[in-house]
């Protein structure tokens, strides 16, 4: 964790630091194979997202009709769904939606979230009791129900179930920062900073926060697989992204009836969702093991 | 009673408390105008002004909470559109379903989930431990709709193994109705075709269900143990000259159940939420199915009902767990 007391924190070694950490992160991609995959995973997927219009072999709305239902062949990869649409293609987009929502997702909540948390941790007492018990409502909901009536209320689309997801997501980083900020603030450089007359509000986001990132972090990666999960299983009942969007939970209800018979169609999208959130997953999985040593050398 | 206990009611009281603030939030406040969701957007004038009135909606919103409130307190959640009776009629109907099917689906998690949390711990960096984490990994990441999709595909298309969708088959006449729970009511009858045939169809969406568990279940354990099996107490058993198998079952698994406890009563909470996607694949006419079905016909007093009951549930499951929890470890309730 790095330090950051006023004025000295660019004093130690500026050009050592960084190689050893990168040296260290190096090594550790090494031994752990399965948090390298994640991470490759990730970046693959990300480039994918973003580079989806170039690789996308078709437009994700365009209809081969006489094609429709058609097998993975040279020209249709993936084959093609009930519309005859190209499906890799809708996936590469799908990729993009996704990357989207979980992004969207994690800086809504991230920032609500923290913000609570930071806050009740820091200035303690009576706020701390109120914003911790507005919290413990909302563990009080299971996830996608809570996600469900806030879509129904809004009404079904993709932008309202980014705000439903964030809505149900953001009570875990309150905790984990709360957390965070409770150990920070007996610590010796908060007291200097409060000693030399900053406001509460300057402590809080330029000193508490920095140093409070590692679990943050690490919840983000999770909460990016969390949010593709629950978007797509709004999408799958009907409250997410609405059809002809290329949404990958729309395409596997959109493909559920062809299980049996061209299962292709529903099995790609559904390939995809798998494929980003474990790859969110380990990634989480790693960065935990990389940034909290506790846990680095018991698991 | 200690005061630990009477405290961690006090809290869930004010939880619940919270949780009609919350439900109320969103089904007054939130939407534009509550009245067009609940009655639709072809309601006729007189009509609008009739449910305003019924439900206070002309007066300012803490009487209006109140209002709510005192509602839900006679156990009234308003009137679905879709099916015209009351809300709670119609939860009590569905409730059973979801609770046998989320019952089963928690057994299928804790009897996977547990051993093999064990197993991977103990043998840790071998190949079991590599494969369970692997599986826990997909298995936390593996959405439930497809899962229920392959395995339906699989087992009931294909191999014709099990029964397809619903609770029952439609050849078999249910028992009679007592409790809801098929398997309850099967036994109090003496029926038992209709439990094979409930247990049977119970299989697919529990497994479907319960993956999501069994993989958090399995990771927690699993850390819980090695944090355990690294103690002082435990070189001390084996130092005694016990049997490993006896210190692993006897002396770490009692320790290490307690934080992996928490982490079950949180897992009920996926379970409901699962439950909304797995009903939908499985046709279980249960609560999960009912708030679809309603949310797509706009039947919003039935959404906001089943959220209740939901968040009402789950509540007291997470209660029961922390009084477990403080029963098996005295450091909870002496803190």
């Amino acid at each position: 964790m790095r330090g950051s007391i006023p004025g000295s924190a660019t004093s130690s070694h500026p050009i050592i630091q960084p190689r050893t950490r990168r040296g260290e992160v190096a090594r550790y991609l090494r031994r752990s194979p399965l948090a390298a995959a994640g991470g490759g995973i990730v970046l693959v997927y990300a480039l994918t997202a973003i580079a989806a219009p170039f690789l996308a072999p078709h437009p994700p709305i365009t209809q081969f009709l006489e094609d429709r239902l058609g097998p993975p062949s040279e020209t249709f990869p993936l084959g093609l769904d009930q519309l005859g649409r190209d499906i890799l293609s809708r996936v590469l987009y799908g990729a993009r939606l996704s990357l989207v929502v979980g992004l969207v997702v994690v800086v809504m909540s991230g920032v609500l979230g923290t913000t609570v948390g930071v806050v009740a941790g820091f200035v303690g007492g009576r706020v701390d009791d109120i914003l911790m018990r507005v919290t413990d409502i909302f563990f009080a909901f299971p996830a996608l129900i809570l996600a469900m009536a806030i879509a129904a209320a809004l009404g079904p689309s993709l932008t309202n179930t980014m705000i439903a997801i964030a809505t149900v997501t953001w009570p875990v980083y309150a905790r984990l920062s709360r957390a965070q900020a409770l150990v920070l603030r007996r610590q010796e450089f908060i007291e200097a900073a409060r000693a030399i007359g900053l406001s509460d509000a300057r402590i809080m986001v330029r000193h508490l926060l920095p140093n409070s990132l590692s679990p943050l972090i690490v919840q983000a990666s999770f909460n990016m697989g969390e949010a593709i999960l629950i978007a797509a299983g709004l999408s799958f009942i009907g409250f997410g992204a609405q059809p002809p969007t290329p949404e990958w939970g729309v395409m596997v209800s959109e493909g559920r009836d062809y299980m049996t018979t061209q299962w292709w169609v529903p099995t790609f999208p559904a390939l995809a969702i798998l494929t980003a959130v474990t790859g969110f997953n380990l990634l989480g999985d790693g960065l935990r093991d990389l940034l909290d040593p506790r846990l680095r050398r018991a698991v | 009673m200690s005061r630990y206990v009477l405290g961690r009611i006090a809290s869930t009281v004010l939880v619940l408390l919270g949780v009609s603030v919350l439900t109320f939030f969103i089904a007054h406040v939130v939407p534009g105008d509550p009245v067009l969701v609940a009655l639709g957007e072809h309601a006729r004038e007189e009509q609008i002004v009739a449910y305003r009135r019924a439900y206070g909606l002309d007066r300012p919103v803490p009487v209006q909470y109140a209002v709510y409130l005192g509602r839900l307190t006679r156990g009234d959640l308003g009137i679905s559109i879709r099916t015209r009776r009351p809300v709670a009629d119609d939860l009590q109907e569905f409730l059973p379903a979801t609770i046998e099917l989320s019952g089963a689906a928690w057994l299928v998690a804790l009897l996977l989930g547990i051993p093999a949390g064990i197993l991977s711990a103990v043998f840790k960096d071998r190949i079991f431990d590599h494969l369970s984490r692997l599986g826990a990994l997909i298995g936390a990441s593996f959405p439930v709709f497809w899962l229920g999709l392959l395995l339906l595909g699989a087992f009931y298309y294909r191999l014709r193994w099990l029964p397809g969708p619903g609770r029952l088959d439609v050849v078999i006449s249910p028992p009679p109705l007592r409790t809801g729970l098929l398997l309850v009511d099967a036994v109090l009858a003496g029926d038992g075709e209709a439990l094979r045939n409930a247990l049977r169809h119970l299989v697919l969406p529990a497994l479907t269900l319960g993956l999501f568990s069994t993989a958090v279940i399995a990771r927690m354990t699993r850390s819980a143990m090695l944090e355990v099996l690294f103690q002082d107490y435990i070189r001390t058993a084996r130092a005694k000259g016990l049997r490993e198998g006896r210190v692993v079952a006897l002396h770490a698994l009692k320790n290490a159940m307690i934080p992996t406890l928490t982490i079950i009563g949180i897992s009920f909470g996926s379970l409901l939420s699962g439950a909304v996607l797995t009903e939908t694949i499985f046709a279980w006419p249960g609560l999960g199915r009912y708030a679809t079905a309603s949310a797509i016909s706009l039947d919003f007093p039935a959404v906001m009902g089943v959220t209740l009951v939901v968040a009402v549930v789950y509540t007291q499951v997470n209660l029961v767990v922390d009084l477990i929890y403080a029963r098996l470890d005295p450091r909870v309730r002496y803190e």
